[in-house]
């Protein structure tokens, strides 16, 4: 088998890897999302189906499938039908520069578990992340509709602004590493330890960004429940709009992903070294431990505080986090050449 | 197998330009304009230059034109009727156009291009580290002037497209500052719940205009872009 | 990747000169303020694409460093130009390029 075509099945099969658990990482999310928030709000939360509810997902598939697709007439048709789509796409693809495992050697050629090993890993990630603008913009604009509008042009603005924090805290953790390769984020980790304890306003500022990029509380003004209908996904239904629900949740997943491996480790542990396969399956399950911690607090801070407005997040973008954010950069810069970082 | 990427991606820029400069609706105008700057950051990444194909993703994909989508949505820009003047001049610009086309591909023939093919690609000559040590030590001063030149551009667009505080109107009331589309005294379009104060009205607030009114409500054909 | 023929340079340069010319063609025959401003934004990014296309061709970087401040000259031509945009139609209440000429008046 020629070296390229070996490259080429082995991209696929971490491809499927990765996809498989992605798109399995939205059912598992609804139940921790609903019953979490229930346990929170002491109430009992789904628990019809199956013991704790944990059918309530394959039910709620079946009824997106089932329930009646209905396509306002004076939409925009084109964009309408492609909004949804162009959402999800960004929040699969970002997840492909994460790397999940050890290199592996099979046969005499050394594989990275990675999807693509780019030397601009964590820029290409952001560069895809930032495409998912326009998904939203789609789908406000082309609803016709006043409330999906407002509901878009708040995300957009909300998103592009959190954007700049967000890459000035991915770049101070690439300043030590040299390297923009996430592979390499997690080697030094391993030699210097995790970066939260020296970057901790960088996590911090990350975090806040985090939730911000992905519209989740206290950052939902653009999906506020209450106060725009449903905001820029007013006019979906059923399948349309499950995989709006699909392509947040997905991009969750990727920026908690990304959190972890820049942070915390990635797929490593201090302690842990397997080689070969087996490593794999144990960084896999490592990474997904610290994703699962993500999803937990990202559900926790739901459920806990109250929304902010659209001012306030506003001033909180830029007078806030993006001073922070570059002061943080300064001070991470100055450490790294004084050596000590 | 980079000439079957370089066809798709190639057709793909000349196909998304074409609907650029034609298509009717600003909104299908920028977002054509999307998708050309991917098929050509994708050509950057075949010519050797990963860094500048993720940074016109990050930059002109993900921000300059999601800029220009708020100003067409603020703006409640509506379908380009084309200048005035038919089809006699549609013609004479194509013509001109293709001149122009064949004009620098006469060029590009002439010049001297060396012999054949570029080398391939090496680890080292794509490598990021070699492109930031020419940046930073031969291109130091350039780069620092573009800071400057971003910093006075911010300043320069806060300036031009702020609205006048209330003293400045007070002094000037028909100055240049003065906003003849702002309605005062008459029944005003409500503020959006929560908007920043001095924000711009949002496109969406012509929606609501006279015609509309008459009318009963939004029509479809007041929709920028929409099915008139 | 696999050998196949490379793509010869004046294939992106062809392309690059395309792009340009059809970037022109809609600066000329647009009514509208913002389309003419996409249009030369199109004509940038062939400028861009023959900038890197040649830093190949010569095995330096030059092109790519130079690509590097064209994006972020016209990031800040974006912003300052849309602005005025935005101006403009605060006083002119349009952007139609045939109505907002002061000299011919």
């Amino acid at each position: 088998m020629s070296a390229e075509l070996a490259d080429l099945v082995a991209t696929a099969i971490k491809l499927g890897v990765t996809l498989a658990i992605l798109i399995n990482v939205v059912p598992v999310m609804l139940w921790v999302e609903r019953r979490g928030g229930a346990l929170i709000q002491d109430r009992p939360g789904p628990n019809r189906l199956g013991p704790l509810g944990i059918f309530q997902a394959l039910a709620d598939a079946l009824k997106f499938m089932f329930k009646e697709d209905v396509t306002p007439s004076a939409v925009d048709r084109p964009l309408y039908l492609m909004a949804p789509a162009l959402g999800l796409l960004p929040a699969l693809t970002t997840f492909s520069v994460v790397p999940f495992g050890p290199d592996v050697t099979f046969r005499g050629h050394v594989y990275q578990m990675v999807v693509a090993p780019a030397q601009t890993g964590v820029l290409l990630f952001l560069a895809i992340a930032s495409l998912g603008v326009y998904s939203l913009v789609m789908a406000g604009y082309a609803s016709n509709n006043k409330y999906s509008l407002l509901g878009s042009i708040r995300a957009s603005s909300q998103l592009i602004s959190y954007e700049l924090a967000l890459t000035l805290a991915v770049v101070a953790v690439v300043i030590p590493v040299s390297s923009f390769q996430l592979a390499d984020v997690v080697d030094y980790q391993r030699h210097h330890g995790w970066n939260v304890l020296p970057q901790i306003v960088g996590f911090l500022i990350f975090l806040v960004a985090a939730f911000a990029e992905t519209n989740r509380l206290p950052f939902d003004l653009p999906e506020a429940e209450s106060e725009l209908v449903a905001g820029f996904h007013t006019e979906y239904s059923a399948m349309r709009f499950a995989t709006f629900f699909m392509a947040e949740y997905i991009s969750m997943t990727s920026l908690s992903a990304l959190g972890a491996t820049l942070y915390f480790g990635g797929w490593t542990l201090p302690w842990v070294h397997v080689e070969g396969f087996a490593g794999v399956a144990v960084g896999l399950a490592v990474l997904f431990g610290k994703v699962a911690c993500f999803m937990a607090f990202f559900v926790w801070v739901r459920w806990t505080f109250p929304r902010f407005r659209y001012d306030q997040l506003m001033r909180l973008g830029w007078k806030v986090l993006l001073p922070l954010a570059i002061f943080n950069l300064i001070l991470v810069a100055a450490l790294t050449l004084a050596g000590v970082l | 197998m980079e000439m079957a990427v370089f066809a798709v991606f190639a057709l793909l820029a000349v196909g998304s330009s074409l609907v650029v400069i034609a298509h009717r609706s600003p909104i299908y105008s920028t977002l054509s304009l999307v998708v050309t700057l991917f098929s050509v950051a994708v050509l950057f990444v075949l010519l050797g230059a990963p860094f500048i194909a993720t940074l016109q993703l990050l930059i002109y994909a993900g921000a300059i034109l999601v800029l220009f989508l708020f100003v067409i949505m603020l703006l409640n820009v509506g379908r380009d009727e084309g200048i005035p003047g038919g089809h006699r001049l549609q013609l004479a610009t194509a013509i001109l156009g293709a001149l122009v086309f064949t004009g620098m591909l006469g060029l590009l023939l002439r010049s001297a291009l060396g012999g054949g093919p570029p080398a391939p690609l090496t680890e080292q000559a794509v490598s990021l580290s070699r492109l930031a040590q020419e940046l930073f030590a031969e291109y130091l001063l350039p780069f620092e002037i573009v800071g400057l030149l971003l910093l006075v551009a911010v300043i320069g667009a806060t300036v031009i497209a702020r609205r006048a505080t209330e003293e400045e109107l007070a002094v000037a009331p028909s100055g240049p500052l003065a906003d003849p589309t702002a309605r005062g005294g008459g029944p005003e379009a409500p503020e959006p719940v929560g908007a920043g104060a001095g924000a711009p009205r949002p496109g969406y607030a012509a929606w609501s205009s006279e015609a509309d009114r008459a009318a009963g409500g939004a029509r479809p054909a007041s929709v920028p872009g929409g099915r008139a | 990747m696999s050998a196949g023929p490379a793509v010869p340079i004046l294939w992106y340069l062809a392309l690059a000169a395309a792009l340009f010319a059809i970037g022109t063609i809609g600066a000329l025959t647009r009514r509208n303020g913002i389309s003419i401003f996409l249009s030369i934004e199109l004509m940038l990014n062939a400028a861009n694409l023959a900038l890197i296309a040649y830093s190949r061709q010569l095995d330096q970087r030059t092109g790519q460093i130079l690509v590097f401040f064209v994006l972020a000259v016209a990031a800040a031509e974006a912003a300052v130009g849309l602005a005025l945009f935005i101006a403009v139609y605060r006083q002119r209440r349009t952007i139609d390029i045939n109505r907002i000429n002061l000299m011919r008046h």
